[in-house]
């Protein structure tokens, strides 16, 4: 099952410079922990944990198919074959 | 809320960017006072050259953080893949305080290629008059102010 997955500019470091890269998981979680074995150290940067529980980090904005994952279930979110993941980090900040 | 450290009395880089743009910057700045306003420059992959700006909604809607809404942050980058551009500026106000990169901007900043552009309208508020327009790199949490030149028009790429 190949889902494609764009890397933003920050995290090309873990993918050896690549835009995009291919991934498989049934689920954002599992495509993740994909990407985890194949990039290591990309994961930290999208997941924390928080009270025991593994969740998307605040900042981090994940989409499927142009669809805002915290829509969809958040790592939950189901994915098929064909799916388009985009990861973008969110520009904000503050005083 | 500057660094302990003093700048080198030469600013190590620059930013080029023109009146107009300058100017709508500023007038977005103060338009939005006292929220924080924000927005991009986007240019063409790799040239250094802020051509288009696109002025973003702050969903946050606050005077103390700006954030792009998720939505048009996703629209914004897939129109800049498709036009082979990248986020040259990075731009949002300070209302409060001056126009240097906070702790939160530092931390949250994402782009190492962009100058981050900081503009305080913290004398004026939404009224005529000067304002502090500051350009920096933030790379791995470290700050690096810029010269900023404002010219005419950008000269022919």
């Amino acid at each position: 099952m190949a889902i494609e997955v764009r890397i933003p500019t920050i995290l090309r470091t873990y993918t050896g410079g690549e835009k995009a890269v291919t991934g498989e998981g049934a689920s954002l979680s599992a495509l993740i922990d994909d990407l985890e074995a194949k990039y290591t150290g990309i994961k930290d940067r999208l997941v924390e944990e928080k009270g025991g529980e593994i969740v998307l980090r605040r900042f981090v904005n994940v989409y499927v198919n142009d669809e805002d994952v915290r829509f969809l279930g958040s790592l939950e979110a189901p994915l098929s074959d064909g799916d388009a993941v985009v990861v973008l980090p969110a520009v904000a900040g503050g005083c | 809320m500057r660094g302990g450290a003093l700048f080198a009395p030469t600013l190590a880089g620059v930013l080029t960017i023109d009146q107009a743009t300058y100017d709508a910057i500023v007038a977005h700045a103060k338009r939005d006072h006292p929220d924080e306003c924000c927005g991009i420059v986007a240019g063409p992959e790799g040239s250094d050259r802020p051509e288009r700006h696109v002025e973003m909604v702050n969903a946050a809607g606050s005077p103390t953080f700006y954030e792009f809404d998720s939505t048009e942050l996703l629209d914004l980058y897939k129109q800049m893949w498709a036009n082979d551009e990248e986020p040259v500026v990075i731009y949002h106000s300070h209302t409060a305080t001056e126009a240097y990169p906070s702790r939160t901007d530092i931390g949250l900043a994402n782009e190492p290629g962009a100058h981050y552009v900081l503009v305080s309208t913290r004398e004026h508020g939404n009224n005529e008059g000067p304002v502090d327009f500051r350009s920096y790199r933030i790379v791995d949490g470290e700050v690096t102010e810029e010269e900023v030149t404002v010219v005419a028009a950008l000269p022919p790429a």
